[in-house]
């Protein structure tokens, strides 16, 4: 659907989606507020007992009998009880002379073949059953179990017949043919674990290189084995899978993983080295030289930041102790880091958010609004300042910023900036009706009376002194405006 | 509010029965290992579990104590230990780790493993590779329809979706096909199949094959329902990838609704402890705003609230018998509500702090521009600002994912940006999270072509001849091109906006994204359902890359009554999220249809974030 440029902005303004604003508490939330006052009122009067209609729930929550519960319970109680483990000591050395219990599994290798038995007949259960119509809805849950015949052997060539019909294994498969032939029914069945089990019989029994080369041209079947080597785990025929497949930047990102299995900062970091020279797409080349230059980093900030913080001279690591370790972490999370704990390090230093910010080409726009954050929420107004002031070459001062001032004046609010620095910028919103609304939000009485007389908008003004407190410097200073005859109102 | 069905609406099956052979068939399992025994429960299997049967029928058959399948050394004491668990790998190894380290100690046991919904070879290979095949009998528990409302059955298989959409393993087919299987044993044959994707097909053809080598068996029978439609998730990923604001759905997208209830955190209950709440027709204030658009809820609960508030009024005027009436009678039906309607309050009030605060207008005004189109330079530096703010990974990660479906794919400069920043904010690590994505076809970069400059096109060119190229070939089947705009231009998921679109009353499915979305899924559905085949949608289907995947199937059977003919069964292959459930239950009520949905597990947009997500938090 192709909309005009009008087109859009009516669409935008018109109250389409006005109905539903999450941003307008007035409305839907004082409704809200409102009928749940009503309903507590209420409270009184109910809940004198009411154990009666409500579930028995445990203090964590879940109700009591419920079998997530009980698991919890046993938790709490096994381990402390001594008694029990000595009773098992003693048990142990009788059982050990009990017979060993027989295999009990039936299964052979083609029983799975058979399409799915059902476990078990219901007969059991049959008295259950009788006085419900589950019966005559479903007659062949009443049948002995022997008499279950489900095979797919119908459709299926005479190998197969062979193979459902008599208990026998794979591995009468032996010849190639067979085997793929084998293979290709498994996958016109459309069940992947049959195709499993036909992959495992043919790795076992077919050389890597024939392995490969067959699935190659059988795609499914390939995506299975895949899989199946993940899970198992057997990540050195997976990268072999790989090579053979020349499928080099898969095999890249597969050695890659392996990083997320090593603990050790020191090991991991060694083997992220290991990781630059692969195959990756040059873009993911870089990254990966990314990560291992961070976690060095990182390794090399924690170790000094540890040692200061234990030392207990720095004032800022007295101040605010560190929460976690910065390994391991993100990027943006570690120029936060740094610029909340090293904010005034020379460039030269690895801990330095200018280093960092070069080291890693950080775009001017993340610096900054990580920088604020992390100003921010230390309450540096000063240095807050400095970041947005810039000097033309006449030496006069501006403020520019790279996010707009409107996102600067959220992230100040968010941490609770006084009124006067949020003032400031919420001032420097160009666009008048942002400016407007932002200082409403956040209450800046001076800056939304000043916006209403530069307006001319006596309406607004008005409005507005109901929201300020009796008495106050504002409603004055409202007032004051309000009686002025020097303004020319529009309205 | 809270539309009725049409007074000819058909009467939806009875589902319970479903809970029933599946309690019973576990009890028959458990009898199968008689004395007393000690039950291991795989964590993602406690919750389906507890729906249909609870520790006292445990303990009835036997159970001693119960224990979470988790990576430590059991302490259980008892001669018999049972392991109630998913086929995974994973959980072969830690039985395996139990029974070996009993050997090592020279103690036997009894030991036995029941699969849920079916084994696996794999995992009896492990068995067999650890050296305790033998040793562990093994059972298989058919427990894969689980009934969590009178119209929605979930298979409770949140890993369909990465299994098969990313890895293209099919284990879980066989799986869905012996699902089906049992419908139609229980509730008649389906006169009329519909079906688009792949796996839809896959699973068409197995079940069909399992039909017919039980032949006889559902000959005869009547048909109770009269359509079935399978749908694969691939074929409308945007639906799923959007915010939530029908109440069900916005519930869920909150407080994440776990296999039917949800647990409500103090915030909510406004005392110090969680609640944890069933979500379903039985709660009566819920089933009235469940699916609602949002917007609308406030209103209802307030009236009801008034309401109530009156009924409790009454009895200040009664005389001593009228009370008594009052207080047998009446007044636990009001308590009931009176609870009911003080949780959904909370809850409401708890989702508008958490929206407010994540500025969820201006999220939603970008998902609307996306979806229709336009100001896409305005959007990209809308998630760019996200992830440089580190607003959620999972949100960031979504919004990027819609960006690519809806305009087949990123512009590179854009996707190279993007992902850069991403890892930056998040993580490097999450380089293979775009990978798995990429592979997808979820989060894609259009082709190298016009719209590169010379130089940047001979750079690529040379990246991609070497390694890209194979790559891209090698999943050219799972990656595709999403065609979105134009699909939704031949189905008219944009609805023309003249005048206000009034939510209290909505016109069409639209309503569940606040009038600016028709779902595509849901939109799929309507359309072969109205026409009872693919014809006159062949470009649609072209555009899906379904051509070979789109399907019809009817019996020239005229057992099937008419009520029956209004009822179908709409299958997810790949998970379908409630604001699907609400858009087809509105088009239920419009038609005098009822929908029954079938869903490997309820899903949204996060939770399929996640599953591509390499790095679990």
């Amino acid at each position: 659907m192709n909309r005009t440029k009008g087109d859009e902005e009516e669409y935008w303004n018109s109250s389409k989606f006005k109905a539903f604003t999450f941003d307008d508490e007035d409305d839907e939330l004082s409704q809200l507020k409102e009928s749940k006052r009503a309903v507590n009122s209420l409270r009184d009067f109910v809940d004198d007992d009411d154990d009666d209609d409500l579930e028995r729930v445990s203090w964590s929550g879940e109700p009591v009998g419920s079998i997530s519960w009980s698991i919890k319970e046993t938790a709490g109680n096994s381990g402390s009880s001594h008694e029990g483990r000595e009773q098992l000591k003693s048990r142990n050395s009788f059982s050990s002379y009990a017979q060993l219990p027989k295999p009990t599994s039936t299964y052979s290798l083609s029983s799975f073949f058979r399409g799915r038995t059902r476990p078990g007949s219901f007969q059991s259960l049959s008295d259950a059953l009788s006085d419900t119509p589950a019966k005559s809805y479903a007659p062949e849950l009443g049948r002995p179990k022997g008499e279950y015949r489900v095979s797919y052997s119908i459709h299926w060539c005479d190998s197969f017949h062979m193979l459902f019909c008599q208990v026998c294994s794979l591995e009468r498969f032996r010849s190639l043919q067979d085997k793929l032939q084998l293979l290709e029914e498994a996958v016109s069945m459309h069940d992947g674990n049959v195709i499993t089990a036909v992959l495992i019989f043919l790795k076992r029994t077919l050389s890597k290189e024939i392995l490969f080369r067959e699935l190659e041209v059988r795609q499914v079947a390939l995506r299975h084995l895949i899989h199946f080597l993940k899970e198992i785990g057997d990540q050195k025929l997976l990268l072999d899978l790989f090579r053979f497949l020349d499928r080099t930047e898969e095999l890249a990102l597969s050695h890659y993983r392996e990083h997320l299995n090593i603990q050790d900062p020191d090991k991991r970091k060694e083997f992220l080295k290991t990781c630059i020279g692969l195959p990756f797409s040059a873009e993911d080349s870089a990254h990966i030289q990314d990560h291992y230059t961070l976690l060095e980093r990182q390794i090399i900030i924690e170790a000094n930041d540890r040692h200061l913080e234990s030392a207990g001279q720095t004032e800022i690591f007295r101040k605010h102790p560190r929460k976690a370790s910065i390994l391991n972490m993100p990027l943006v999370t570690t120029l936060f880091y740094s610029c909340f704990y090293h904010y005034t390090e020379a460039e030269g230093t690895f801990s330095s958010p200018v280093n960092l910010k070069k080291t890693f080409k950080i775009p001017d726009k993340q610096y900054v609004l990580t920088a604020l954050a992390a100003r921010a929420k230390l309450r540096a107004w000063n240095d807050v300042d400095a970041l947005f002031t810039t000097k033309n070459w006449l030496g006069y001062t501006k403020k520019r910023a790279p996010i707009g001032f409107h996102r600067v004046v959220e992230i100040l609010h968010k941490n609770n900036a006084p009124v006067q620095i949020l003032q400031e910028y919420v001032n420097l919103v160009e666009d008048v009706d942002t400016k407007l609304n932002l200082a409403t939000k956040f209450k800046c009485h001076d800056v939304v009376i000043d916006t209403c007389r530069d307006l001319k908008d006596r309406q607004q003004l008005l409005a507005y002194r109901s929201k300020v407190d009796k008495g106050s410097a504002e409603e004055e200073k409202i007032d004051a405006l309000l009686s002025s005859s020097q303004i020319r109102w529009k309205n | 509010m809270a539309f009725p069905h049409r007074p000819d609406a058909p009467e939806l099956p009875d589902f319970s029965m479903l809970k029933r052979l599946a309690r019973d068939q576990l009890i028959y399992l458990l009898e199968q290992l008689p004395g007393k025994k000690d039950l291991f429960i795989e964590a993602d299997l406690m919750s389906p579990l507890d729906r249909i049967a609870n520790v006292s029928i445990l303990k009835q058959h036997e159970v001693d104590k119960l224990y979470k399948v988790e990576n430590k050394p059991a302490l259980s004491s008892s001669e018999q230990l049972c392991f109630l668990v998913r086929p995974r790998i994973k959980n072969m190894r830690y039985i395996a780790s139990l029974v070996n380290a009993d050997k090592l100690a020279g103690r036997t046991r009894k030991y036995k493993v029941i699969f849920s919904p079916q084994k696996f070879y794999a995992c009896e290979m492990v068995l067999e590779e650890e050296g305790i095949y033998g040793d562990v009998s093994c059972d298989e528990w058919a427990f894969s329809l689980l009934p969590l409302d009178v119209d929605l059955l979930s298979m409770e298989l949140p890993e369909f979706f990465r299994d098969y959409f990313l890895e293209g393993d099919q284990r879980w087919i066989n799986t869905v096909a012996q699902a089906l299987h049992l419908l139609s044993t229980l509730y008649g044959p389906f006169p009329n199949c519909y079906g688009i994707g792949r796996c839809a097909k896959m699973a068409y053809e197995l079940w069909r094959n399992l039909e017919e080598e039980e032949d006889g068996e559902t000959k005869g029978r009547r048909p109770e329902i009269g359509h079935i439609f399978l749908l694969d998730r691939d074929v409308d990923f945007v639906t799923a990838l959007c915010s939530q604001v029908v109440y069900e759905g916005l519930v869920d997208d909150t407080f994440r609704i776990k296999c039917g209830s949800v647990d409500f955190g103090p915030e909510v209950t406004s005392c110090d402890k969680s609640l944890k709440v069933l979500l379903n027709a039985e709660d009566k204030v819920f089933n009235e705003i469940r699916n609602e658009h949002f917007s609308n809820v406030f209103g209802f609960l307030s009236q009801k609230a008034r309401n109530l508030q009156a009924q409790y009024d009454r009895r200040r005027g009664m005389d001593i018998k009228q009370m008594k009436n009052f207080v047998s009678q009446e007044l636990k039906g009001l308590k009931q509500e009176h609870r009911l309607l003080s949780l959904h309050i909370g809850a409401c009030e708890s989702i508008m702090k958490k929206k407010t605060k994540q500025d969820f207008q201006e999220l939603i005004k970008t998902e609307h521009a996306l979806l229709e189109g336009f100001n896409i330079r305005e959007s990209t530096s809308y998630i760019e600002e996200h992830i440089d703010r580190q607003v959620s990974p999972i949100e960031s990660l979504r919004l990027m994912c819609l960006l690519s479906i809806t305009e087949n794919g990123l512009i590179p400069k854009d996707y190279r940006s993007l992902k850069t920043q991403y890892l930056q904010s998040y993580g490097p690590e999450h380089l293979l999270t775009f990978s798995n994505l990429r592979r997808a076809g979820l989060l894609t970069e259009q082709a190298p072509g016009d719209t590169l400059t010379a130089v940047e096109s001979k750079v690529s060119k040379l990246v991609t001849d070497k390694a890209a190229g194979k790559i891209t070939d090698a999943f050219s089947s799972l990656a595709k091109r999403s065609n979105f705009r134009a699909i939704s231009k031949k189905l008219n998921l944009i609805p023309r906006v003249d005048g206000e679109y009034d939510l209290k009353v909505p016109r069409d499915m639209a309503y569940v994204f606040s009038g600016a979305y028709v779902p595509l899924s849901c939109r799929i559905i309507e359309q072969v359902l109205e026409r009872r085949s693919w014809q006159g949608l062949d470009e649609v289907v072209r555009l899906l890359n379904c051509s070979d995947f789109a399907f019809t199937d009817m019996t020239k059977e005229d057992k099937a009554s008419s009520e029956s003919l209004r009822l179908i069964l709409v299958v997810f292959l790949g998970g379908c999220t409630f604001s699907e459930i609400s858009a087809l239950r509105f088009l239920g009520r419009e038609k005098g249809y009822r929908f029954i949905f079938l869903t490997t597990a309820v899903t949204n947009s996060a939770r399929l974030m996640e599953a591509m997500s390499e790095v679990k938090a």
